[in-house]
């Protein structure tokens, strides 16, 4: 049944892939794209809630099963297996359910599009990838679905490739990845030498016997983290996924914020049974965690495309989500995942919703006012932005609060200054998610006279996934993921003596959600000149800000640029063309010349033939006379 | 100068004329004829120091010569048939097309 699972989206992939494209001539039209696209991933949902309601059945005694023995080497096999335990579970539903409520939203958002089909089959194919990813028992099947998802991100990040700079995102996206799967391989390598297997609940009970492996765990930790990085957008590998909001909405909201990006999470999280044995890499995990949800933060406080102040702030929450991991609390991690992907999605997919409103229009400083003109995206909207903010009761304060809180208090490496720097992200999450809902959709209108004439809300197949993700995001905070995760992903214990902050610090965060909020109403919802004033007192900062401390021209003069120049100078005209070219060359021209030479001599006389054979006779006798 | 002598003398003045002759006449049958001589001049040579050293080797080795020269002169003429009909020449000078 775990099979089935992972095989129905892919069923879906070849049928809208061969029958639904260019590829077998449009066979079939939108409406059986729709079921398949869309039936398929349901479909999948729905097995996985019976594998869950299985699991509860075994008494959570993980479900095994092997799907296909790839190859046989010496004494190690490696198998096609799946693995569904709590963590499992969780993931799956996550991209199953959300999964299939975006490929819904789809329907609405892309039905203009020629290559409805295509859309289709390349989501289902991540779809696919994406269970394959999480439903994979050893690293080596998480690993095939780990790169399937990111060629899937790469094929609908230049979905509409006849831009070119859509195609180049992709581009930078897949390479940026590359750089991280490097590091992920060699922790595969390293354990696999050690262990002799990569299935990952044998290598986590390796871990936990009761002899220590012969194997720094912080060097395992370190490269399987760097894989992480690439995927999951932490600092210094987070550049691709600003630059990912080409491909279409939906797409951001399914790949680059609901799921794809949580599988470096996803990935820690599963190999905790390492990181509890590594306090090294735990630190290096949380301190980049919470350097990447500061910097992103303070990024998406200035950005004006709605896209790019949603990437940020998705970066900003894998952050959180990393320092969550980083000391320890695993469980609140991915349950952390679990209500990004609701409010993420929501937000993602209201965005959408006002993009599709406004014709195309992505910058909110032609936006505003829009309130009642579109009301249930913004109702939708407001929900999510305040479940991100972190305002109590909604989703999102239940599982920052948590992450704040072992932050603070965690034995496994919680210190004050990580919730300083928390909380402050906290603070700028409030004031920068609460900022683009007043840009958008209040105060007065700045949209053109034309644009504003056709603004519509969106149909149902669109406002109804919506409502649905606003109404989880308002209440998915219930949903007591870390104590359904404790029996698996134990919670960190916390230092005694601080026990008595836990309340101040609850009444603290949600006082910083408030601030946040009222920063951004006073900037925002009064006269213009008031954030202008700002702006202008601190220029420099903003300028800094808006170039996203120019770590995209960073990367371009110190890696860029250095390698076009030695592709350049060495390899291309050094070493393929004087090098190469040149033996090949030189070598013709000597021989062209030696025969020039030599030509000369075949005068077509047979007398003078005649001549050289007498010479060449009297010579050889002569030498042989001379030497005998 | 006994008998010897007188043979070899003569042997090595058949082939000398007739690498002579190939190496200045132009008519191709003279030629040939020519490098006939210079066979016959080994040959001659090869009698004579068999007869000398009584062994058979030598007498051997000139019948061996001899099928050798007959089925080279019985390809070699109708080489020269053929490049006398395309030419109309017997003249050396003609035969260039394997100039290089």
């Amino acid at each position: 049944m775990l099979t089935l699972i992972v095989l129905l989206p892919l069923l879906g992939f070849v049928l809208n892939g061969v029958l639904a494209t260019r590829l077998g001539g449009n066979l079939v039209g939108k409406p059986f794209v729709t079921v398949v696209g869309c039936g398929l991933p349901i479909l999948s949902f729905v097995l996985v809630v019976k594998a869950l309601l299985d699991l509860r059945a075994a008494g959570f005694a993980p479900i095994v099963e092997i799907a296909y023995r790839w190859a046989l080497i010496g004494n190690s096999s490696f198998e096609i297996a799946f693995y569904f335990d709590r963590l499992t579970a969780v993931m799956a539903l996550i991209v199953t359910g959300v999964g299939s409520v975006i490929h819904i939203y789809s329907v609405g958002y892309m039905k203009d599009d020629d290559s409805f089909g295509r859309f289709f089959a390349y989501l289902n194919l991540f779809l696919f990838f994406m269970l394959l990813l999480v439903l994979g028992r050893s690293l080596l099947v998480l690993f095939v679905g780990w790169e399937g998802v990111g060629l899937s991100s790469y094929l609908l990040i230049g979905f509409w490739f006849h831009d070119l700079a859509n195609a180049r995102a992709g581009k930078k996206a897949f390479i940026t990845n590359r750089i991280g799967d490097a590091g992920f391989l060699l922790g595969m390598f390293v354990l696999f030498q050690a262990f002799g297997t990569l299935d990952m609940d044998r290598l986590n009970a390796a871990f936990g016997g009761a002899t220590l492996p012969a194997v720094s765990a912080s060097l395992v930790g370190i490269l399987l983290f760097i894989g992480a990085t690439g995927k999951s957008a932490q600092i210094p590998l987070h550049v691709w996924l600003p630059d990912a909001m080409a491909g279409p909405t939906p797409v951001s909201a399914l790949i680059h914020a609901a799921t794809m990006v949580t599988a470096g999470v996803y990935l820690v999280a599963r190999m905790s049974g390492i990181y509890l044995h590594a306090p090294e890499a735990s630190m290096v995990i949380a301190v980049i965690g919470v350097a990447t949800a500061f910097f992103a933060a303070t990024v998406a406080v200035v950005q004006t495309d709605i896209k790019k102040v949603l990437a940020y702030s998705t970066i900003s929450q894998l952050g959180f989500m990393f320092l969550a991991l980083g000391v320890g609390a695993y469980g609140v991690a991915i349950f952390h995942v679990v209500t990004h992907a609701f409010f993420k999605a929501c937000l993602f997919l209201g965005a959408g919703s006002v993009i599709h409103a406004l014709g195309g229009e992505q910058d909110v400083r032609k936006m505003g006012g829009l309130a009642r003109k579109i009301p249930i995206t913004f109702v939708t909207f407001a929900i999510a932005t305040a479940a991100i903010a972190g305002i109590p009761p909604l989703a999102g304060f239940f599982s920052k609060d948590e992450i704040l809180w072992y932050a603070f208090a965690s034995t496994r490496g919680g210190s004050p200054l990580l919730w300083g720097v928390a909380a402050a992200t906290a603070l700028m999450t409030a004031f920068y998610m609460f900022r683009l809902l007043w840009l958008t959709f209040l105060g007065k209108s700045r949209m053109s006279h034309e644009v504003e004439h056709h603004v519509h809300e969106s149909p149902l197949s669109m406002t109804g996934v919506l409502v649905l993700l606003a109404l989880l995001s308002a209440v998915g905070g219930f949903i007591a993921v870390p104590h359904f995760l404790e029996a698996q992903l134990p919670l960190p214990e916390v230092h005694e003596e601080l026990h008595h902050f836990e309340t101040p610090l609850l009444v603290v965060s949600v006082a910083l959600a408030l601030l946040g909020l009222a920063a951004a109403a006073f900037l925002f919802g009064g006269t213009a000149d008031r954030v202008e004033r700002l702006r202008r007192s601190f220029a420099g900062l903003h300028r800094w800000l808006s170039a996203k401390y120019y770590i995209d021209e960073l990367y371009e003069n110190v890696i860029g640029k250095p390698l076009v120049w030695v592709s350049d100078v060495v390899f291309l005209r050094l070493g393929d063309r004087r090098l190469l070219d040149g033996t090949l060359n030189g070598m013709a021209a000597f021989g062209r010349g030696s025969a020039g030479v030599l030509g000369r001599l075949q005068t077509g006389s047979l007398h003078l033939y005649a001549w050289f054979v007498l010479v060449g006779i009297v010579g050889a006798l002569l030498w042989s006379w001379r030497h005998v | 100068m006994d008998r010897t002598q007188l043979l070899i003398g003569v042997a090595v003045a058949l082939f000398s004329l007739g690498l002579v002759g190939v190496i200045v006449r132009r008519n191709v049958l003279v030629m040939l004829m020519c490098m006939e001589l210079m066979l016959n001049g080994v040959n001659l040579s090869l009698v004579t120091f068999a007869q000398q050293t009584a062994t058979t080797v030598g007498a051997v080795l000139v019948f061996l010569i001899f099928v050798v020269a007959t089925v080279e002169i019985a390809l070699a003429i109708p080489i020269v048939l053929l490049l006398v009909r395309d030419k109309r020449t017997l003249d050396l000078g003609a035969y260039n097309d394997l100039k290089g």
